[in-house]
Protein backbone atom coordinates (compact mmCIF):
# COMPACT_ATOMS: atom_id res chain seq x y z
CA UNK A 1 0.00 0.00 0.00
CA UNK A 2 2.78 2.48 0.74
CA UNK A 3 6.43 1.90 0.66
CA UNK A 4 9.61 2.34 2.37
CA UNK A 5 11.85 5.36 -0.04
CA UNK A 6 15.30 6.51 0.59
CA UNK A 7 15.04 9.29 3.53
CA UNK A 8 15.78 12.70 1.65
CA UNK A 9 18.01 15.38 2.88
CA UNK A 10 15.39 17.65 2.80
CA UNK A 11 11.71 18.53 1.64
CA UNK A 12 9.30 21.08 1.25
CA UNK A 13 7.34 20.28 4.18
CA UNK A 14 8.03 17.95 6.84
CA UNK A 15 5.03 16.99 8.81
CA UNK A 16 6.01 15.28 12.38
CA UNK A 17 3.59 12.59 13.32
CA UNK A 18 2.05 9.57 11.08
CA UNK A 19 -1.54 9.59 12.36
CA UNK A 20 -4.48 10.45 10.86
CA UNK A 21 -3.94 14.23 10.97
CA UNK A 22 -0.50 14.11 9.64
CA UNK A 23 -1.66 11.52 6.81
CA UNK A 24 -4.40 13.54 5.89
CA UNK A 25 -2.55 17.08 5.73
CA UNK A 26 -0.27 15.12 3.19
CA UNK A 27 -2.67 13.64 1.23
CA UNK A 28 -4.57 16.88 0.40
CA UNK A 29 -1.29 18.74 0.09
CA UNK A 30 -0.45 16.48 -2.53
CA UNK A 31 -4.43 16.44 -3.91
CA UNK A 32 -5.45 19.74 -3.77
CA UNK A 33 -2.58 21.92 -3.73
CA UNK A 34 0.34 19.84 -5.85
CA UNK A 35 2.88 19.96 -3.32
CA UNK A 36 3.95 16.85 -3.37
CA UNK A 37 7.59 17.24 -1.83
CA UNK A 38 6.52 16.02 1.54
CA UNK A 39 7.74 14.07 4.22
CA UNK A 40 5.44 12.21 6.99
CA UNK A 41 8.20 10.98 9.65
CA UNK A 42 6.83 8.94 12.54
CA UNK A 43 9.02 7.58 15.06
CA UNK A 44 7.05 4.06 15.43
CA UNK A 45 4.43 2.78 12.64
CA UNK A 46 1.90 4.98 11.10
CA UNK A 47 -1.20 4.95 13.58
CA UNK A 48 0.97 3.45 16.69
CA UNK A 49 -0.47 6.69 18.01
CA UNK A 50 -4.23 8.08 19.13
CA UNK A 51 -4.98 7.02 15.93
CA UNK A 52 -5.19 3.57 16.33
CA UNK A 53 -6.35 3.61 19.85
CA UNK A 54 -9.12 5.72 19.60
CA UNK A 55 -12.79 4.32 20.08
CA UNK A 56 -13.93 6.12 16.14
CA UNK A 57 -16.56 7.80 17.48
CA UNK A 58 -17.57 10.33 14.52
CA UNK A 59 -20.36 13.25 15.32
CA UNK A 60 -20.77 16.89 15.25
CA UNK A 61 -22.61 17.69 18.03
CA UNK A 62 -20.63 20.25 19.92
CA UNK A 63 -21.66 23.21 22.04
CA UNK A 64 -20.11 26.30 20.15
CA UNK A 65 -21.06 27.58 16.92
CA UNK A 66 -17.39 27.63 15.79
CA UNK A 67 -16.80 24.19 16.77
CA UNK A 68 -20.23 22.69 15.83
CA UNK A 69 -18.94 24.58 11.98
CA UNK A 70 -15.74 22.67 11.94
CA UNK A 71 -16.47 18.99 12.97
CA UNK A 72 -19.82 18.99 10.57
CA UNK A 73 -17.25 19.54 7.76
CA UNK A 74 -15.04 16.73 9.05
CA UNK A 75 -18.36 14.64 9.08
CA UNK A 76 -19.71 15.52 5.55
CA UNK A 77 -15.57 14.30 4.17
CA UNK A 78 -16.01 11.54 6.33
CA UNK A 79 -19.37 10.31 4.01
CA UNK A 80 -17.38 10.70 0.94
CA UNK A 81 -14.26 9.34 2.39
CA UNK A 82 -14.60 5.67 1.37
CA UNK A 83 -15.35 6.64 -2.19
CA UNK A 84 -12.44 9.37 -2.27
CA UNK A 85 -9.66 7.03 -0.84
CA UNK A 86 -10.82 4.10 -2.83
CA UNK A 87 -10.98 2.20 0.81
CA UNK A 88 -13.70 0.73 2.45
CA UNK A 89 -13.63 3.18 6.22
CA UNK A 90 -17.20 1.45 7.63
CA UNK A 91 -18.32 4.66 8.59
CA UNK A 92 -21.11 3.71 9.90
CA UNK A 93 -23.66 6.79 10.61
CA UNK A 94 -25.85 4.52 13.53
CA UNK A 95 -26.92 7.09 15.53
CA UNK A 96 -25.51 8.88 18.58
CA UNK A 97 -27.24 9.74 22.08
CA UNK A 98 -25.63 11.78 25.01
CA UNK A 99 -27.73 10.65 28.21
CA UNK A 100 -28.66 13.27 30.56
CA UNK A 101 -29.28 12.20 34.68
CA UNK A 102 -29.71 15.97 35.80
CA UNK A 103 -31.94 19.13 35.23
CA UNK A 104 -28.41 20.63 34.44
CA UNK A 105 -27.43 18.17 31.62
CA UNK A 106 -30.77 18.10 30.35
CA UNK A 107 -29.82 22.09 30.32
CA UNK A 108 -27.08 21.54 28.30
CA UNK A 109 -28.45 18.99 26.01
CA UNK A 110 -31.31 21.48 25.30
CA UNK A 111 -28.37 23.98 24.47
CA UNK A 112 -26.60 21.91 22.25
CA UNK A 113 -29.27 21.41 20.50
CA UNK A 114 -30.36 24.66 19.70
CA UNK A 115 -26.84 25.36 18.29
CA UNK A 116 -26.75 22.55 16.62
CA UNK A 117 -29.46 23.05 14.97
CA UNK A 118 -28.92 26.84 13.92
CA UNK A 119 -25.80 25.61 12.41
CA UNK A 120 -27.76 23.13 10.26
CA UNK A 121 -26.80 20.04 12.29
CA UNK A 122 -29.28 16.93 12.68
CA UNK A 123 -29.63 17.04 16.57
CA UNK A 124 -32.51 17.14 19.27
CA UNK A 125 -33.51 16.83 22.07
CA UNK A 126 -35.38 13.03 23.22
CA UNK A 127 -37.24 12.19 26.18
CA UNK A 128 -37.56 8.28 27.11
CA UNK A 129 -40.71 7.86 25.96
CA UNK A 130 -39.02 8.28 22.44
CA UNK A 131 -35.56 6.14 23.68
CA UNK A 132 -37.20 3.28 24.38
CA UNK A 133 -37.78 3.15 20.67
CA UNK A 134 -33.80 4.21 19.97
CA UNK A 135 -32.32 2.24 22.46
CA UNK A 136 -34.54 -0.16 23.76
CA UNK A 137 -31.98 -2.13 26.31
CA UNK A 138 -31.19 1.23 28.06
CA UNK A 139 -32.62 0.63 31.69
CA UNK A 140 -35.38 3.70 31.42
CA UNK A 141 -37.15 2.52 34.81
CA UNK A 142 -36.51 4.74 37.84
CA UNK A 143 -34.36 2.03 39.56
CA UNK A 144 -30.60 3.54 38.47
CA UNK A 145 -28.88 5.67 41.08
CA UNK A 146 -29.42 8.60 38.47
CA UNK A 147 -32.17 7.56 36.37
CA UNK A 148 -31.99 8.82 32.91
CA UNK A 149 -34.27 11.85 32.25
CA UNK A 150 -33.45 12.90 28.43
CA UNK A 151 -30.98 12.49 25.64
CA UNK A 152 -29.47 14.77 22.87
CA UNK A 153 -29.92 12.36 19.77
CA UNK A 154 -27.95 12.75 16.87
CA UNK A 155 -28.60 11.18 14.08
CA UNK A 156 -25.83 11.57 11.34
CA UNK A 157 -22.96 10.14 14.33
CA UNK A 158 -21.88 7.25 14.56
CA UNK A 159 -18.43 5.21 14.21
CA UNK A 160 -15.64 4.04 11.69
CA UNK A 161 -12.58 1.42 10.98
CA UNK A 162 -10.01 3.86 12.56
CA UNK A 163 -6.70 1.81 10.99
CA UNK A 164 -8.59 1.66 7.47
CA UNK A 165 -8.65 5.92 7.32
CA UNK A 166 -4.84 5.96 8.60
CA UNK A 167 -4.18 3.29 5.31
CA UNK A 168 -6.21 4.91 2.89
CA UNK A 169 -4.72 8.80 3.51
CA UNK A 170 -1.38 6.82 3.93
CA UNK A 171 -1.21 4.59 0.65
CA UNK A 172 -3.26 7.88 -1.21
CA UNK A 173 -0.35 10.22 -0.39
CA UNK A 174 2.01 7.50 -1.24
CA UNK A 175 0.74 7.57 -4.99
CA UNK A 176 1.13 10.90 -5.34
CA UNK A 177 4.88 11.05 -4.18
CA UNK A 178 4.84 11.62 -0.50
CA UNK A 179 7.49 10.04 1.52
CA UNK A 180 6.29 8.15 4.63
CA UNK A 181 9.12 7.17 6.77
CA UNK A 182 8.17 5.02 9.78
CA UNK A 183 10.61 4.31 12.64
CA UNK A 184 12.10 7.97 12.36
CA UNK A 185 12.25 10.14 15.30
CA UNK A 186 12.07 13.62 15.20
CA UNK A 187 14.83 14.96 18.32
CA UNK A 188 15.90 18.32 17.15
CA UNK A 189 14.17 21.35 15.52
CA UNK A 190 16.09 23.19 13.92
CA UNK A 191 15.03 27.68 14.43
CA UNK A 192 17.73 29.91 12.88
CA UNK A 193 17.09 33.62 13.37
CA UNK A 194 13.24 32.67 14.41
CA UNK A 195 12.65 30.44 11.40
CA UNK A 196 12.79 26.82 11.52
CA UNK A 197 15.47 25.39 9.01
CA UNK A 198 15.06 21.66 9.32
CA UNK A 199 14.78 18.97 11.64
CA UNK A 200 16.98 16.30 13.35
CA UNK A 201 16.17 12.57 12.77
CA UNK A 202 17.34 9.78 14.30
CA UNK A 203 18.32 9.05 10.99
CA UNK A 204 20.13 12.14 10.06
CA UNK A 205 19.34 15.65 9.03
CA UNK A 206 16.24 16.76 7.19
CA UNK A 207 15.98 20.38 5.54
CA UNK A 208 12.70 21.72 5.29
CA UNK A 209 11.40 25.82 5.69
CA UNK A 210 7.68 24.16 6.36
CA UNK A 211 7.52 21.57 9.38
CA UNK A 212 4.03 20.55 10.55
CA UNK A 213 3.65 19.50 14.48
CA UNK A 214 1.11 16.49 14.28
CA UNK A 215 2.00 14.49 17.15
CA UNK A 216 -0.80 15.00 19.44
CA UNK A 217 -0.04 13.78 22.71
CA UNK A 218 3.94 14.17 22.13
CA UNK A 219 2.41 17.54 20.81
CA UNK A 220 4.57 19.92 23.70
CA UNK A 221 8.07 17.63 23.48
CA UNK A 222 8.36 18.54 19.89
CA UNK A 223 7.08 22.01 20.37
CA UNK A 224 10.35 22.26 23.39
CA UNK A 225 12.57 21.22 20.07
CA UNK A 226 11.66 24.67 18.83
CA UNK A 227 11.65 26.51 21.82
CA UNK A 228 7.99 26.96 22.49
CA UNK A 229 5.53 26.10 25.05
CA UNK A 230 2.19 25.32 24.41
CA UNK A 231 -1.40 25.18 26.37
CA UNK A 232 -1.86 21.54 26.63
CA UNK A 233 -1.07 18.90 29.10
CA UNK A 234 -0.54 14.92 28.18
CA UNK A 235 -2.82 12.53 29.87
CA UNK A 236 -3.69 8.90 29.30
CA UNK A 237 -7.03 7.94 28.33
CA UNK A 238 -8.34 4.18 28.08
CA UNK A 239 -10.50 1.70 26.54
CA UNK A 240 -11.62 -1.48 26.75
CA UNK A 241 -13.59 -4.21 24.56
CA UNK A 242 -15.78 -7.01 26.03
CA UNK A 243 -16.14 -10.50 23.95
CA UNK A 244 -17.93 -10.60 20.80
CA UNK A 245 -21.61 -10.58 21.86
CA UNK A 246 -24.46 -10.76 19.15
CA UNK A 247 -25.54 -7.56 17.56
CA UNK A 248 -28.10 -6.07 20.30
CA UNK A 249 -26.76 -2.25 20.25
CA UNK A 250 -26.53 -0.28 16.94
CA UNK A 251 -26.79 3.50 18.07
CA UNK A 252 -23.06 5.48 20.50
CA UNK A 253 -24.46 5.79 24.18
CA UNK A 254 -22.54 8.08 26.05
CA UNK A 255 -23.44 9.72 29.72
CA UNK A 256 -21.23 12.41 30.64
CA UNK A 257 -22.67 12.17 34.17
CA UNK A 258 -21.62 8.57 34.56
CA UNK A 259 -18.24 8.96 32.71
CA UNK A 260 -18.80 6.13 30.56
CA UNK A 261 -19.75 5.61 26.55
CA UNK A 262 -20.32 2.56 24.75
CA UNK A 263 -20.75 1.12 21.11
CA UNK A 264 -21.35 -2.22 19.56
CA UNK A 265 -18.57 -2.44 16.69
CA UNK A 266 -19.40 -4.85 13.76
CA UNK A 267 -17.33 -7.77 15.35
CA UNK A 268 -19.85 -7.77 18.15
CA UNK A 269 -17.34 -6.67 20.74
CA UNK A 270 -18.66 -3.50 23.20
CA UNK A 271 -16.18 -1.03 22.75
CA UNK A 272 -16.31 1.53 26.00
CA UNK A 273 -14.73 4.26 27.75
CA UNK A 274 -14.63 7.06 30.11
CA UNK A 275 -12.58 10.42 30.87
CA UNK A 276 -8.97 10.64 31.02
CA UNK A 277 -7.08 9.42 33.92
CA UNK A 278 -7.21 11.64 37.07
CA UNK A 279 -3.90 12.36 36.63
CA UNK A 280 -1.35 13.44 34.01
CA UNK A 281 1.13 11.01 32.73
CA UNK A 282 3.07 9.63 29.26
CA UNK A 283 2.55 6.64 30.34
CA UNK A 284 0.30 4.30 28.24
CA UNK A 285 -0.53 1.37 30.96
CA UNK A 286 -3.89 0.25 31.72
CA UNK A 287 -5.08 0.10 35.08
CA UNK A 288 -7.73 -2.45 37.10
CA UNK A 289 -9.58 1.16 38.28
CA UNK A 290 -10.73 1.98 35.33
CA UNK A 291 -12.05 -0.91 34.05
CA UNK A 292 -13.95 -1.35 37.81
CA UNK A 293 -14.83 1.84 37.67
CA UNK A 294 -15.77 1.95 34.23
CA UNK A 295 -17.82 -1.52 34.49
CA UNK A 296 -19.85 -0.25 37.35
CA UNK A 297 -21.42 2.55 35.21
CA UNK A 298 -22.02 0.22 31.98
CA UNK A 299 -24.15 -2.12 34.10
CA UNK A 300 -26.11 1.02 35.56
CA UNK A 301 -27.19 1.44 31.99
CA UNK A 302 -27.66 -1.89 30.79
CA UNK A 303 -27.91 -4.20 34.07
CA UNK A 304 -28.12 -7.53 31.87
CA UNK A 305 -24.63 -7.10 30.70
CA UNK A 306 -22.73 -8.09 34.28
CA UNK A 307 -21.70 -11.63 33.16
CA UNK A 308 -20.02 -10.19 29.76
CA UNK A 309 -16.17 -10.38 30.10
CA UNK A 310 -13.69 -7.65 29.32
CA UNK A 311 -11.18 -9.22 26.40
CA UNK A 312 -8.53 -6.38 26.34
CA UNK A 313 -7.94 -2.82 27.40
CA UNK A 314 -5.49 -0.48 26.77
CA UNK A 315 -4.23 3.38 26.38
CA UNK A 316 -3.21 6.13 24.35
CA UNK A 317 -2.09 9.82 25.53
CA UNK A 318 -4.68 12.70 24.80
CA UNK A 319 -3.12 16.76 25.09
CA UNK A 320 -5.35 18.57 26.90
CA UNK A 321 -6.31 22.10 26.28
CA UNK A 322 -7.62 24.31 28.83
CA UNK A 323 -10.84 24.96 26.86
CA UNK A 324 -11.02 21.86 24.70
CA UNK A 325 -10.12 22.99 21.27
CA UNK A 326 -7.45 22.33 18.69
CA UNK A 327 -4.04 24.26 18.12
CA UNK A 328 -3.95 25.13 14.04
CA UNK A 329 -1.85 26.87 12.26
CA UNK A 330 0.77 29.76 12.74
CA UNK A 331 3.49 29.77 16.07
CA UNK A 332 5.65 32.65 16.55
CA UNK A 333 8.19 30.14 14.92
CA UNK A 334 8.20 31.38 11.04
CA UNK A 335 7.40 27.69 9.53
CA UNK A 336 6.86 26.09 12.66
CA UNK A 337 3.35 24.88 12.09
CA UNK A 338 0.59 23.33 14.67
CA UNK A 339 -1.94 21.04 14.28
CA UNK A 340 -1.90 19.56 18.32
CA UNK A 341 -4.72 20.43 21.41
CA UNK A 342 -7.08 17.19 20.29
CA UNK A 343 -7.30 16.20 23.40
CA UNK A 344 -9.68 12.85 24.00
CA UNK A 345 -11.92 14.03 20.40
CA UNK A 346 -9.42 14.49 17.58
CA UNK A 347 -9.69 11.42 15.45
CA UNK A 348 -13.50 12.77 14.18
CA UNK A 349 -11.53 15.80 12.90
CA UNK A 350 -8.64 13.99 11.00
CA UNK A 351 -10.00 14.96 6.95
CA UNK A 352 -10.87 18.85 7.14
CA UNK A 353 -7.51 19.07 9.73
CA UNK A 354 -5.92 17.82 6.55
CA UNK A 355 -7.54 19.80 4.31
CA UNK A 356 -7.75 23.01 6.43
CA UNK A 357 -3.82 22.31 6.72
CA UNK A 358 -2.53 21.51 3.58
CA UNK A 359 -4.81 24.97 2.25
CA UNK A 360 -2.87 26.75 5.36
CA UNK A 361 0.12 25.63 3.86
CA UNK A 362 -0.14 25.93 0.53
CA UNK A 363 -1.31 29.63 0.58
CA UNK A 364 0.47 30.87 3.70
CA UNK A 365 -2.93 31.87 5.50
CA UNK A 366 -4.98 30.96 8.12
CA UNK A 367 -8.41 29.38 6.58
CA UNK A 368 -11.59 30.67 7.98
CA UNK A 369 -13.04 27.48 9.65
CA UNK A 370 -9.64 26.99 11.27
CA UNK A 371 -9.24 31.24 12.77
CA UNK A 372 -11.02 30.46 16.21
CA UNK A 373 -8.59 27.91 16.78
CA UNK A 374 -5.27 30.14 16.89
CA UNK A 375 -2.43 29.63 19.17
CA UNK A 376 -2.71 33.50 20.08
CA UNK A 377 -6.55 32.74 21.48
CA UNK A 378 -5.04 32.16 24.89
CA UNK A 379 -2.73 35.43 25.17
CA UNK A 380 -5.60 37.35 23.73
CA UNK A 381 -8.69 35.52 26.21
CA UNK A 382 -10.42 34.08 23.22
CA UNK A 383 -11.18 30.75 24.00
CA UNK A 384 -13.63 28.41 22.67
CA UNK A 385 -15.48 26.49 25.57
CA UNK A 386 -16.28 23.15 24.03
CA UNK A 387 -15.65 20.83 27.68
CA UNK A 388 -19.18 20.35 28.07
CA UNK A 389 -19.60 18.76 24.83
CA UNK A 390 -16.26 16.58 24.45
CA UNK A 391 -14.79 15.65 28.26
CA UNK A 392 -16.85 12.50 28.29
CA UNK A 393 -18.32 12.39 24.51
CA UNK A 394 -15.28 11.86 22.80
CA UNK B 1 -3.14 1.83 41.79
CA UNK B 2 -0.42 5.08 42.03
CA UNK B 3 0.70 5.29 45.56
CA UNK B 4 0.84 9.42 46.52
CA UNK B 5 3.69 10.01 49.03
CA UNK B 6 1.97 12.92 51.15
CA UNK B 7 4.49 14.79 53.15
CA UNK B 8 1.24 14.38 55.89
CA UNK B 9 0.07 11.17 56.52
CA UNK B 10 2.68 9.22 53.79
CA UNK B 11 2.16 6.84 50.86
CA UNK B 12 -1.68 6.63 50.13
CA UNK B 13 -3.58 5.12 47.27
CA UNK B 14 -4.06 7.78 44.31
CA UNK B 15 -8.04 7.82 44.68
CA UNK B 16 -7.34 9.50 48.06
CA UNK B 17 -6.22 12.55 46.29
CA UNK B 18 -6.84 15.33 43.83
CA UNK B 19 -3.97 16.17 41.16
CA UNK B 20 -4.01 19.73 40.57
CA UNK B 21 -1.93 20.18 37.44
CA UNK B 22 1.31 20.98 36.49
CA UNK B 23 2.86 23.65 39.44
CA UNK B 24 3.94 27.29 37.81
CA UNK B 25 4.31 30.17 39.93
CA UNK B 26 1.85 32.88 39.69
CA UNK B 27 2.66 36.57 39.22
CA UNK B 28 2.01 38.74 42.35
CA UNK B 29 -1.86 40.72 41.81
CA UNK B 30 -0.50 43.37 43.11
CA UNK B 31 1.83 43.49 40.59
CA UNK B 32 1.55 45.45 37.32
CA UNK B 33 0.84 41.64 35.22
CA UNK B 34 1.03 41.67 31.44
CA UNK B 35 -2.27 39.99 29.76
CA UNK B 36 0.54 37.68 28.13
CA UNK B 37 1.95 37.30 31.63
CA UNK B 38 -1.32 36.12 32.58
CA UNK B 39 -2.06 33.99 30.04
CA UNK B 40 1.07 32.49 30.46
CA UNK B 41 0.02 31.72 33.95
CA UNK B 42 -3.36 29.96 33.61
CA UNK B 43 -3.22 28.37 30.02
CA UNK B 44 0.56 27.59 29.31
CA UNK B 45 2.34 23.98 30.49
CA UNK B 46 5.78 22.65 30.13
CA UNK B 47 4.09 19.18 29.80
CA UNK B 48 7.69 17.97 30.53
CA UNK B 49 8.38 14.26 29.59
CA UNK B 50 10.40 13.73 32.44
CA UNK B 51 10.49 15.39 36.14
CA UNK B 52 8.37 17.67 36.48
CA UNK B 53 6.76 19.41 39.84
CA UNK B 54 2.65 19.70 40.45
CA UNK B 55 0.46 19.87 42.95
CA UNK B 56 -1.97 17.34 44.92
CA UNK B 57 -4.85 17.92 47.02
CA UNK B 58 -5.24 15.39 50.05
CA UNK B 59 -9.29 15.15 49.87
CA UNK B 60 -9.84 12.34 51.24
CA UNK B 61 -7.13 12.18 53.69
CA UNK B 62 -5.62 15.18 55.73
CA UNK B 63 -6.54 17.93 53.29
CA UNK B 64 -3.13 19.71 52.21
CA UNK B 65 -2.56 21.02 49.30
CA UNK B 66 1.62 20.03 48.26
CA UNK B 67 3.75 19.49 45.64
CA UNK B 68 5.27 16.54 44.26
CA UNK B 69 8.19 15.61 42.21
CA UNK B 70 7.24 12.89 39.36
CA UNK B 71 8.16 11.08 36.20
CA UNK B 72 5.44 11.70 34.06
CA UNK B 73 6.62 8.57 31.65
CA UNK B 74 7.50 6.09 35.15
CA UNK B 75 5.05 7.66 37.34
CA UNK B 76 7.93 7.85 40.10
CA UNK B 77 7.72 10.26 42.77
CA UNK B 78 11.20 11.80 43.61
CA UNK B 79 9.81 13.77 46.38
CA UNK B 80 7.11 16.09 48.27
CA UNK B 81 6.92 18.94 50.42
CA UNK B 82 4.86 21.70 51.32
CA UNK B 83 4.67 24.97 49.15
CA UNK B 84 7.63 27.17 49.91
CA UNK B 85 9.61 24.59 51.86
CA UNK B 86 11.39 22.76 48.33
C1 LIG C 1 -8.70 5.54 24.13
C2 LIG C 1 -8.96 6.71 23.22
C3 LIG C 1 -10.24 6.91 22.70
C4 LIG C 1 -10.48 7.98 21.83
N1 LIG C 1 -11.72 8.08 21.28
C5 LIG C 1 -11.95 9.02 20.34
C6 LIG C 1 -13.20 9.04 19.66
O1 LIG C 1 -14.07 8.22 19.92
N2 LIG C 1 -13.40 10.00 18.70
C7 LIG C 1 -12.44 10.92 18.40
O2 LIG C 1 -12.68 11.78 17.55
N3 LIG C 1 -11.22 10.92 19.02
C8 LIG C 1 -10.95 9.98 19.97
N4 LIG C 1 -9.73 9.94 20.60
C9 LIG C 1 -8.72 10.98 20.29
C10 LIG C 1 -7.97 10.65 19.00
O3 LIG C 1 -7.45 9.34 19.08
C11 LIG C 1 -6.81 11.63 18.75
O4 LIG C 1 -7.21 12.96 18.97
C12 LIG C 1 -6.31 11.51 17.32
O5 LIG C 1 -6.10 10.16 16.97
C13 LIG C 1 -5.06 12.30 17.10
O6 LIG C 1 -4.55 11.98 15.82
P1 LIG C 1 -3.16 12.53 15.37
O7 LIG C 1 -2.92 12.05 14.01
O8 LIG C 1 -3.12 14.00 15.63
O9 LIG C 1 -2.12 11.92 16.43
P2 LIG C 1 -1.61 10.42 16.69
O10 LIG C 1 -2.42 9.42 16.00
O11 LIG C 1 -1.43 10.27 18.17
O12 LIG C 1 -0.22 10.44 15.98
C14 LIG C 1 0.89 11.12 16.50
C15 LIG C 1 2.12 10.39 16.01
O13 LIG C 1 3.28 11.17 16.33
C16 LIG C 1 4.33 10.26 16.48
N5 LIG C 1 5.42 10.92 17.18
C17 LIG C 1 5.44 11.34 18.47
N6 LIG C 1 6.63 11.88 18.76
C18 LIG C 1 7.39 11.80 17.65
C19 LIG C 1 8.73 12.18 17.33
N7 LIG C 1 9.54 12.74 18.23
N8 LIG C 1 9.18 11.94 16.07
C20 LIG C 1 8.37 11.36 15.14
N9 LIG C 1 7.11 10.98 15.39
C21 LIG C 1 6.62 11.20 16.62
C22 LIG C 1 3.71 9.11 17.24
O14 LIG C 1 4.45 7.91 17.07
C23 LIG C 1 2.31 9.02 16.64
O15 LIG C 1 2.19 8.02 15.66
C24 LIG C 1 -9.45 8.90 21.49
C25 LIG C 1 -8.16 8.71 22.04
C26 LIG C 1 -7.91 7.62 22.87
C27 LIG C 1 -6.51 7.44 23.41
ZN1 LIG D 1 -2.38 13.63 53.94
Amino acid sequence: MWHDRPLKDGYDVVIIGGGAHGLACAHYLAKEHGVTDVAVLDKSYIGSGGSGRNTAIVRSNYLTPEGVRFYDESVKLYEQLAAELEFNVMFSQRGHLTLAHTDGAVRTMRRRAEVNRLQGVDSRLVFPDELAHICPQLDLSEHPRYPIMAALYHPPGGIIRHDAVVWGFANHADRRGVHIHQQTEVTGVDVRDGKVRGVETSRGYVAAETVLNATAGWGSTIAAMAGLELPIATAPLQACVTEPLKPFLDVVVVSGSLHVYVSQSSRGELVMGASVDPFGSYSMNSSLDFVEGLAGHVLELFPFLSKVRILRQWAGLCEMPPDFSPLMGFTPVEGFLLDVGWGTYGFKASPICGKTMAELIATNTTPDLIYPFRLSRFAEFDLVGEKGAASVGH
Amino acid sequence: MLVVPCPNCGPRNASEFRYAGEYRPRPHPSQDVTDDEWATYLYTRSNTLGVHTEWWFHTSGCGLWFLAERHTKTNAFVKSYLWGAT
